[in-house]
């Protein structure tokens, strides 16, 4: 699959979106502006970025409790994201929904999810309405390595398979289940291996690396286009801040996560382009002051959005 | 005597139900290494080896479903749900399985296993981790539903959940979590299942919560005795189910009046339970319609409109005047 210069610097403002958006909510997490629970992204936007990259916008995402950069990706509209977040009546589900709960349904996100293997099942609904329907939409099903584990997330990959459904597996294996690391959890050593299983493709990329995650879910979205069935794409990646915002992270030592932090994403992608010559230092600074910006301007319509009234609580419940 | 908060309450249960028994062992997400996410199996797994504080895959179904087959086989499981609102995906090994097993094989197999899970909101968090649904388990027959009030009783209904023969699901109110601290004895103490507790005497109206309902209800008494002189009845449920209704029956029984108090959605709520067995034993004693203080028929709300949610003393009291208008 060949990528167009424009494309690659559209996916380095997508990684940036996605960095500097989880910067920020972390900032304003430990400021006290963002109650609850946020899991941030940071050090895995190569996936989401390669993965949504090979859609179009009919295509359908399901994401996860970490679903920001996913969201992102998919095209989410940053200030309806921050709106929500920040629980405002103004953010994609009138600030009911939360860091964990997101859906825009125009724009094919099915939603985060705090139900950790929620996707996979729905996932294949998604699919198979579109198979149904005679249209050509496939459906990207993000799951991590501890949701691999979920016996949803199995049953959604031996249906789809048996069925032929147009899913595409994308698993992020950043090493960890909150505290559990992938050793402890399960035997295999690549979850990819379990696409044996289910008589489909397993494949293993360099989830840092944004170009071969486009790659293989690239192949992977033409084969369920093409009525052939699912595949289940490996990610291998690490995030880089806690479980959760406020996590001490007693379970991981911090020589692993500075080993990850020399492979940043968005460095090395920003250095691929850099070094191919696709943008220069001046061009690379201004992408990420435009993003600022757009990021400025996302925050302070989120502080400036109401918060939802008290009856609304009971609206929405039904038709 | 230490003043410990409810998780170090709980912790301290665990740890001398291990130190006693080897059969008990806990198992869950994050139980071992972690301590949990928030911190009631902590230094378990320091004490007792991974063994018997044990991480298990992200599977609730399967960590469930392995502890009715470790409780058949004489061990003492203790399964933790990270929040209860992912227990549902334990439901069908619940339900279909633990609270069956006695009955179907005519007492020959039981599932002496504890299920714990933090419930409720007051956290500011979303959804499936604020919820309050111990309705769902309290339905089923064959198990006990348990959810403590404070440190202290939490530490001696956890001791006796583990003893029990039976399943228990144990819900840990998390509002309380941290939010006060009591004496709690070293000594093991327990509390039988199936028992309320009066914890406020009065003459004019009987008030039934449990769990994180119970401090705004005491509350409300209070102001209700400080601003209107209404002596206000208190009694903690501490189980749901297999109810007990003695007490609250025989209290209404002198006020004629009653408030029942619980967060979750109201529409089919324990209190609805606990109002038909006052209509069956306390009729003719009633002098005013029983009033519901509840969370509202709708999913939690993010942090904005929880306060609204969730009751508070301000409405409880006012549903107290409201009653006592009769
Ligand atoms: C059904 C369910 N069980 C437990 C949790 C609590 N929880 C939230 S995220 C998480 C770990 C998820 O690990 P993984 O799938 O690897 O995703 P990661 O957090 O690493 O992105 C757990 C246990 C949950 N949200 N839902
Ligand atoms: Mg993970």
């Amino acid at each position: 699959m060949s990528v167009s210069n424009d494309q690659m610097i559209e996916m380095l403002r997508t990684m940036t979106r996605i960095r500097q958006f989880e910067t920020r909510v972390q900032e304003f997490f430990a400021a006290g502006k963002i109650p609850g629970f946020v899991h941030l992204y940071i050090g895995e936007e190569a996936v989401a970025t390669g993965a949504c990259g090979t859609l179009g916008a009919t295509d359908y995402i399901t994401s996860t409790h970490r679903g920001h950069g996913h969201l992102i990706a998919k095209g989410g509209d940053l200030k309806l994201m921050m709106a929500e977040i920040f629980g405002r009546r103004t953010g994609y589900c009138k600030g009911k929904g939360g860091s964990m709960h997101i859906a825009a349904v125009e724009l094919g996100i099915l939603g985060a999810n705090g139900i950790v293997g929620g996707g996979g099942p729905i996932a294949n609904g998604a699919a198979l309405a579109a198979k149904y329907r005679g249209t050509d939409q496939v459906v990207v099903c993000f799951f991590g390595d501890g949701a691999s584990n979920q016996g949803t997330t199995q049953e959604a990959l031996n249906l789809a398979s048996a069925w032929k459904l147009p899913v595409v597996f994308v698993n992020e294996n950043n090493g960890y289940g909150i505290s559990c690391p992938t050793c402890k959890s399960m035997a295999v050593a690549d979850i990819a291996d379990r696409a044996a299983a289910y008589d489909i493709p397993g494949v293993v990329v360099d989830g840092n690396d944004v170009l071969a995650v486009y790659e293989a879910v690239a192949e992977a979205v033409k084969r369920a286009r093409a009525g052939a069935g699912p595949s289940l794409i490996e990610c291998k990646t690490y995030r880089w801040r806690g479980h959760f915002e406020g996590d001490a992270c007693v379970y991981r030592d911090d020589q692993e996560l500075a080993d990850w932090v020399k492979k940043d994403p968005l460095q090395r992608f920003e250095n691929k382009l850099l070094a191919d010559g696709l943008l220069d230092a001046a061009k690379v600074e201004s992408i990420r002051q435009e993003v600022a910006r757009e990021l400025d301007a996302a925050v302070a319509f989120a502080e400036q959005s109401p918060l939802p009234e008290a009856a609304e609580v009971l609206e929405d419940v039904y038709a | 005597m230490a003043k410990m908060t409810m998780v170090q309450a709980l912790n301290l249960a665990l740890r001398q139900r291990m130190e006693a028994d080897d059969s008990v062992i806990v198992l869950g997400e994050d139980v071992g290494r972690d301590g949990g996410v928030f911190r009631v199996t902590d230094g378990l797994i320091d004490q007792f080896g991974e063994n018997r504080s044990v991480d298990t895959p992200l599977a609730e179904s399967a960590i469930v479903g392995m502890g009715i087959g470790m409780a058949v086989f004489g061990l003492r499981p203790v399964c933790e749900m990270q929040f209860s609102g992912f227990s549902y995906q334990a439901f069908h090994q619940i339900e279909s399985h633990a609270a069956r097993l006695r009955r179907r094989s005519r007492g020959r197999f039981t599932v002496p296993m504890v299920v714990r899970a933090p419930y409720g909101g007051g956290v500011r968090a979303l959804e499936h981790h604020s919820e309050s649904r111990e309705a769902f388990y309290a339905h089923i027959p064959g198990l006990k539903m348990v959810i403590p009030s404070g440190p202290r009783n939490a530490r001696a209904l956890l001791v006796s959940a583990i003893e029990d023969p039976d399943p228990v699901i144990f819900f840990e109110p998390k509002a309380v979590y941290r939010a006060f601290r009591e004496e709690v004895p070293e000594a093991e103490e327990r509390l039988p299942l199936s028992r309320s507790q009066l914890v406020r005497e009065g003459r004019h109206v009987t008030l039934v919560a449990y769990g994180a309902m119970v401090r705004p209800t005491l509350e409300a008494a209070d102001q209700l005795q400080a601003h209107s002189g209404i002596e206000a009845e208190v009694i903690d449920l501490l189980t749901i189910s297999p109810i007990d209704d003695e007490l609250f029956t025989a209290s209404v029984k002198k006020t004629g009046h009653a408030v029942v108090v619980h967060e979750a959605p109201k529409s089919f709520g324990p209190g609805a339970e606990i109002i038909a067995r006052m209509m069956e034993k306390s009729f003719y004693y009633l002098e005013a319609p029983i009033i519901r203080v509840t969370g509202y028929d709708t999913m939690f709300p993010l942090f904005a409109r929880e306060q609204w949610y969730l009751p508070n003393a301000r409405r409880i009291a006012r549903a107290v005047q409201e009653t006592l208008k009769h």
